[in-house]
């Protein structure tokens, strides 16, 4: 799995999903060793076992289909004393991981946090289907919601989230906690803020580059993944093709004498490679998925570079403010006018103001200045603040991509060498029975 | 009722072997002197031996070996096709061949001869052989216009894939035992280009080949009546080897054209790892390593590819066309019979003419013409008796041309049983080596 290499932890998340409504869809739990170093996950298990179709009514009222996930949770203690009490469990919907998700996005913006997985198959080689009740991608998404959870579970900052740990536990009455924390009037601004076009004079260089690197990774790894696809797809007509002389050595067999035996046995041999072809498939989709999370991951990056970038700006406003401010002050007390104003201009075709006039414009200048410092160094704490804690957390967020990546790049290798043994074995026993022939 | 008795001794031109030496499969051609050659061989179920020992170094004694396992080392006669080159006229652009031939043959008269041939050239001795043995197997040609989804054009592969196969089509005449004496084979290699065209123009003009193909149509109308089992057995096996050949053509075909968009995509793959690489600092090196791997099982599958259309796809194609020359080849054989039957009902009807006690007609005629009856009756019995005597020995004749057509096919259907097997048997084997190379190669690079 995909998750930090930190204490050592099972975390079994369940989540199920069933393809079809007749069937049910029994998915094995799945264990994976984490390492112990965050507090959540010493304490409990996690993990998405089943999946399930439900119906309901959506929120226009009509009738809709959609599949709800098994969410276990036990304590990590009751395992390890050799008993095995039966998890807690609540069912959750790809929605609720969303707004879990766009929860945390607002209240942690330094966090880079962690994707979902897709929401729609995309990028898909046209053998693999695309349906979104498809068996193996429901299966598939089972796995990335768990890693999901895993990701966040192990992350210092986010584990302790309450909101996240109701998530986990209790099942009624999460939305409505979610909402009340009034974390959507925030997500209404920030994503407003998103949006908005502004420039900032000078920021983090660090944060620059890092906004760069995302928007490469993007490009690079969404341009990977389709031709990936695409080479996937090739290979399954090889492969499949070969199943054709699967069915005509055999009918052919029965019409030679010396060459029967051995074409027809040749002619298994190539049934079993055409069909070998499927699972190899499945699991370089696994490869993908590892792959298409960091390109999913570039989306919080950026996030966290905009948010940076508000900040800055909003430290930047402040400041030129207070040094307009400053400007206006002084240009009271000398009498000078600098720059260019209506009430310079006013002044002079109808007359100067009075002395008390002045003094009453002058102490609320001095008023405004002294909420402008004050409002300049909380801005300033602010963006040091935003900008030692992002960091840090890129800082995580890059040695964990890199082990990740590696990882992946590695069994993506073991992937192509199993490949090519089963390749080997099936063509010497093909040859072997051309041998009889 | 009246036939007339036609040459029965050709169906072919200028190399059948006259009526009388029946039993003997040999390929006699009329320019040579018959007496000079001594073959006392028989056929029997393939299996052939050389019975006559030369006398003299100098008589043109034929030694054609008749033993079943060809070993290059009992090989007495090399033959290689290569060196096209292309030749423009006025009228035409065409390409020949350069035919190089290195043999111990007591009938040729060098040990080596090297001649220039254009595929006109080998229809014509295709054409040649199959006349003088209308029922021996001679291996296909390849085809005379491009076959669609093989080749594109007109190019260097198009070319080298036809002196290839041009190149089998000689070895496998001058291995097989009776072919290889042929003296149009003969001439083929040794001649001159002005040689061969003189040569050529020789034998019978085109209206008596016109002659035969009207029989022989007319005999195929007929239809074979009492075909051995054997043979019907054997029609039917060709049928269903011609369409599991022909499957296992479009399969093979298909596959390479997967392989090669395989080939195409994976080309591009590689490089995005690249790209990638130049983002990335801790893993520039790996994600390196991944394009490269990529790069080098592209050039793995290119050679698969390769060898692919030249090992498995020319084959398959040669035994889809070696169908159509069997289905021919029994054709042929039933024309044979059925000419032998249609004689044979010839025959019983003139008996039963014969014997019938008067002709009511011809008797009244020729009493209307004056004749004596009695007289004319005879007359007309012994006349019969002419034609039906001329009837069987026509028929011995043919009875015997069908005993030996039927003989030849049976010995050579073996012959070519076993070719078949072991060509496919090979190039299925190379195939099957060559992939598990492939696939062992590809896993060492990426280790």
């Amino acid at each position: 799995m995909m998750a930090d290499s930190g204490p050592e932890e099972i975390a079994v998340i369940g989540n199920t999903d069933l393809t079809s409504a007749e069937l049910e869809n029994n998915i094995k739990n799945t264990m994976v060793e984490i390492e112990k170093w965050t507090s959540l996950l010493r304490k409990m298990e996690i993990s998405v076992g089943e999946a399930e179709k439900r119906t309901g009514k959506n929120t226009v009222n009509m009738q809709e289909i959609y599949t709800v996930y098994l969410i276990e949770t036990r304590p990590v203690d009751a395992v390890t004393e050799g008993i095995i009490p039966a998890p807690d469990s609540l069912w959750r919907r790809y929605s609720e991981f969303e707004l879990l998700r766009n929860y945390l996005l607002v209240t942690y913006p330094f966090v880079v946090v962690a994707p979902l997985p897709e929401k729609r198959a995309e990028i898909v080689w046209h053998k693999l289907s695309a349906d979104n009740m498809d068996p193996d991608f429901v299966e598939r998404r089972r796995v990335g919601l768990e890693n999901f959870l895993l990701r966040l579970a192990s992350h210092p900052v986010l584990c302790n989230d309450k909101i996240f740990y109701i998530f986990l536990t209790e099942e009624k009455g999460w939305k409505e906690m979610v909402y009340e924390t009034g974390f959507q009037a925030k997500a209404d601004s920030r994503l407003k803020a998103m949006n908005a076009a502004f420039r900032v004079k000078n920021p983090d260089k660090r944060f620059t580059e890092l906004k760069h690197y995302s928007d490469e990774l993007q490009t690079v790894v969404s341009q990977l993944l389709r031709v990936r696809a695409r080479v996937a797809d090739r290979l399954y007509g090889v492969y499949k093709v070969h199943g054709n002389y699967g069915r005509v050595f055999s009918e052919w067999s029965a019409i030679e004498k010396e060459m029967g035996d051995g074409l027809q046995s040749a002619g298994h041999h190539m049934d079993a490679y055409a069909a070998s072809v499927d699972d190899i498939l499945e699991e370089e989709e696994h490869y993908a998925d590892q792959l298409k999370e960091y390109l999913f991951y570039t989306e919080a990056l950026r996030a966290v570079c905009r948010k940076h970038e508000l900040t800055q700006f909003e430290l930047e406003m402040a400041a030129q403010d207070l040094a307009s401010k400053k400007q206006q002050k002084e240009e009271l007390v000398t009498g000078t006018v600098r720059t260019f104003s209506l009430k310079g201009m006013t002044s002079k075709l109808f007359g100067q103001e009075t002395a008390e006039q002045r003094e009453a414009k002058l102490q609320v200048l001095e008023q405004q200045i002294e909420e402008g410092e004050e409002a300049v160094k909380e801005k300033n704490t602010e963006s040091d603040e935003f900008v030692k804690t992002a960091w840090l957390d890129i800082e995580h967020f890059k040695d964990q991509k890199d082990r990740d990546l590696k990882e992946a790049l590695i069994s993506y290798a073991i992937m192509q060498i199993s490949r090519c043994k089963k390749g080997i074995q099936m063509w010497t026993n093909a040859k072997e029975c051309f041998n009889k022939m | 009722m009246s036939r007339t008795i036609d040459a029965v001794v050709s169906p072919t031109q200028t190399n059948t072997i006259p009526a009388d030496i029946s039993g003997q499969m040999l390929d006699l051609d009329e320019d040579d002197d018959l007496e000079v050659f001594s073959k006392d061989l028989t056929l029997a179920d393939g299996n052939m031996f050389n019975a006559s020992m030369p006398t003299s170094p100098g008589s043109m004694v034929n030694q054609c070996k008749f033993e079943e396992d060809e070993e290059s080392d009992s090989k007495d006669i090399f033959i290689t096709v290569d060196n096209p080159e292309s030749h423009v006229t006025a009228i035409e652009t065409f390409i020949t061949y350069r035919v190089l031939t290195k043999t111990t043959r007591s009938e040729f008269d060098n040990s080596e001869y090297e001649v220039r041939r254009r595929y006109q050239d080998f229809l014509w001795l295709k054409g040649k052989l199959e006349d003088a043995h209308s029922t021996l197997i001679v291996h296909p040609l390849p085809e005379k216009f491009v076959v669609k989804g093989m080749v594109e054009r007109f190019n260097g592969d198009f070319i080298e894939t036809r002196r290839k196969a041009l190149h089998k089509f000689l070895n496998r005449v001058a291995d097989h035992p009776i072919l290889s004496c042929s003296e149009d084979f003969k001439v083929f290699l040794s001649a001159q280009a002005w040689e061969l065209t003189t040569y050529k123009k020789q034998g019978p003009g085109f209206l008596s080949r016109m002659g035969e193909t009207v029989r022989a149509v007319a005999n195929s109308v007929r239809g074979v009546k009492n075909r051995p089992e054997e043979f019907t057995a054997i029609q039917e096996y060709v049928e269903d080897f011609s369409n599991k050949i022909g499957s296992l053509d479009k399969v093979t075909q298909r596959i390479v054209k997967e392989q090669k968009e395989y080939l195409e995509e994976l080309k591009e793959y590689g490089p995005t790892y690249t790209l990638w690489s130049g983002s990335e600092e801790e893993l520039a090196e790996q994600l390196k390593g991944v394009a490269g791997c990529i790069e080098r099982c592209c050039k793995e599958t290119e050679e698969q590819v390769g060898h692919l259309s030249d090992t498995l796809v020319p084959v398959l194609h040669e035994y889809v066309l070696c169908a159509e020359t069997l289905k021919a080849v029994l054709r042929r054989r039933d024309n044979i019979q059925a000419e032998f039957e249609a004689k044979n009902e010839a025959l019983a009807t003139k008996k039963v003419d014969r014997d019938a006690e008067s002709s009511d007609l011809g008797f009244v005629w020729g009493s209307l013409l004056g004749k004596n009856p009695e007289e004319a009756r005879h007359q007309r019995q012994e006349r019969l008796d002419g034609e039906i005597e001329e009837l069987k020995e026509e028929i011995d004749k043919l009875e015997d041309r069908v005993e030996w057509a039927n003989n030849a096919l049976k010995g050579d259907w073996g012959r070519w049983q076993r070719s078949m097997r072991g060509d496919l048997k090979s190039a299925f084997l190379s195939t099957a080596e060559k992939n598990v190379d492939y696939y062992e190669k590809v896993r060492y690079k990426i280790l």
